[in-house]
């Protein structure tokens, strides 16, 4: 359903990426990895038109993507970002409120009874400032107002990054539901077993291209693949 | 010096006026900075555009009409500028802003000359608000505390927008992180659109609340341009308290510094402001902890 394809991108000076191709299918997980400073956070960065594409092409559904972050999310891309952005002036409540009003009404597949379901620790958190969560209920909360847009394709960076394992477990398993119902993902992230537990898809991105593809099932048989560019 | 408690009630009051008056003109300009990083120095300029429109109507419509109709006015300004100018530097960076609306000072101050002329215009407070209450042991004029009614009120009225509405979410979400609300599918640009016209219409309402008090000059807009930034800097940044605690402060030590010491006036607000940069260099409130 995403495709990238020869895509340039960077901050300022630098170029980062270079020329990197690949495709997300509907209704399948890929997973992104690759080395620190590889540059899989410039390509999340790149599809949701914080970073301009300098060259190359981005497509959903084979329509040229939307320029700004704005139009990128209205066509149903959600987005959550290695540092999470939740909102510090805004209540949990708000947080979620902020894309539920905008995205959903009550025959939405994702209501905000529905996320809480999924993440009752929010429940209980409602009124709470958004910076008073623990780091594992900031990222309930990322992904909460992520699914609250309705997206046809969420993008998750890093999203067990400096979490505690039995929390590591929840994000998985509630990845795991959303997987089974169909939802497309992207997921970029360190920890490969996590990842690949999790995605249909992988590819190794290292100095800004795109170096592996394959199943999730060949990554983890591949030991030479994984040495080489992941360092596991 | 008498310094019974008249004075003191008196002067307090007078200080209060002033914050107000202070205070429409530091919200749309800080919380226009806090959502866009967008310098307007030209903000000071609308403020003097709305005394020139209301007092220009109160000679035909009589004060209401121009109390009314002076912020519209302004807003309608501000749309042209928005549409003609600054849509186009939103990107360009602060020094590009800065010379660009410093220039518009200019621009909008000789736009007044040749419509006004360079004579001070004066208009008389309106019949209802006129002569004065006795309160606190004094005689106070009852336009000055309309004034200070006025802007405790606007004040209440933004606070209940900021933080019970969707919009006041959007607008606080848009100032913690803009990139983050446009990826969540908020339209940050449009929100700016519309708080920038209701600065406009603030700084427009500033003025024709203020028309009657002082004499209506076209370089009445540069003269309040420094004590806004003054404020905007002391109270933090992007934030509503921010705003109403530059005002305070700003109108009380203008005022009692002004009577006190009367040698000092000038230099206190300047030290206060370098204080105020040294222990909390982000202001007192800023909307970025
Ligand atoms: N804001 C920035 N300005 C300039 N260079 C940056 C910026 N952010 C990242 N980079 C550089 O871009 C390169 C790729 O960074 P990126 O964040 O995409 O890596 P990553 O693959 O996500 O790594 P990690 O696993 O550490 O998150 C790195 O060399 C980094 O130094
Ligand atoms: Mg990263």
């Amino acid at each position: 359903m995403l495709d990238l394809t020869s895509v340039a991108s960077g901050y300022g000076e630098t170029q980062v990426l270079h020329g990197l191709s690949l495709r997300a299918e509907q209704g399948r997980v890929l997973a992104v990895l690759g080395r620190n400073g590889a540059g899989k956070s410039t390509t999340l960065k790149t599809i949701m038109g914080l970073l301009p594409t300098r060259d190359g092409t981005i497509t959903l559904d084979g329509q040229p993507m939307g320029k700004t972050p704005y139009d990128i999310a209205r066509m149903g891309i959600a987005y959550v970002p290695e540092t999470r952005d939740i909102f510090p002036s805004l209540s949990v409540r708000e947080n979620l409120e902020i894309t539920a009003r905008r995205f959903g009404d009550k025959d939405s597949p994702w209501t905000m009874a529905r996320v809480l379901d999924l993440f009752p620790r929010l429940g209980e958190r409602m009124d709470n400032g958004g910076t008073q969560l623990s780091g594992g209920e900031q990222q309930m909360l990322a992904i909460a107002r992520a699914l609250l847009m309705n997206p046809r394709l969420l993008i998750l960076d890093e999203p067990t990054e400096g979490l505690a394992p039995i929390i590591v477990k929840l994000i998985h398993d509630k990845l795991m539901d959303l997987k089974r119902e169909g939802l497309s993902m992207i997921l970029v992230e360190q920890n490969f077993g996590f990842a690949t537990s999790l995605a249909d898809d992988v590819v190794v991105v290292s100095k800004g291209q795109v170096v592996w593809t394959g199943s999730a099932d060949a990554i983890r048989a591949d030991e030479d693949a994984q040495h080489k560019w992941l360092g596991v | 010096m008498p310094l019974d408690p008249g004075f003191w009630a008196l002067q307090a009051l007078n200080a209060l006026q002033l914050s107000m008056l202070l205070f429409l003109l530091s919200i749309g300009l800080t919380v226009i900075f806090g959502l866009m990083h967008f310098v307007n120095l030209a903000h000071g300029s609308l403020y003097a555009l709305g005394a020139y429109v209301a007092a220009a109507l109160a000679t035909v419509g009589g004060y209401w009409t121009g109390f009314f109709l002076a912020p519209v006015a302004v807003a309608g300004m501000g749309i042209l500028l928005y549409s003609g100018l600054i849509r186009r530097m939103r990107k360009s960076g602060p020094m590009a802003q800065v010379l660009v609306t410093f220039g518009l000072i200019f621009a909008l101050l000789d736009l007044t000359r040749i419509i006004w002329g360079d004579i001070a215009l004066a208009i008389e407070v309106p019949s209802l608000l006129a002569g004065r209450v006795s309160l606190f042991g004094i005689d106070y004029p009852v336009y000055r505390l309309f004034i200070i009614a006025l802007g405790f009120a606007i004040f209440a009225a933004l606070a209940l927008v900021l933080k019970r509405t969707q919009i006041g979410a959007m607008i606080r979400a848009g100032v913690d992180n803009d990139a983050m609300a446009a990826c969540l599918g908020i339209n940050v640009e449009r929100l700016f659109f519309i708080v920038f016209c209701v600065g406009c219409a603030l700084a427009g309402l500033a003025g024709a609340v203020a028309a009657p008090l002082l004499s209506v000059t076209p370089d009445m807009g540069l003269q309040i341009l420094i004590p806004t930034l003054i404020v905007i800097v002391i109270g933090g940044l992007g934030s509503l308290q921010g705003a109403i605690a530059g005002s305070l402060i700003f109108g009380f030590v203008q005022t009692f510094g002004a009577v006190l010491a009367p040698q000092l006036a000038s230099v206190l607000i300047y030290a206060l402001l370098a204080a105020v940069l040294v222990i909390r260099p982000m202001g007192l409130f800023p909307a970025k902890g």
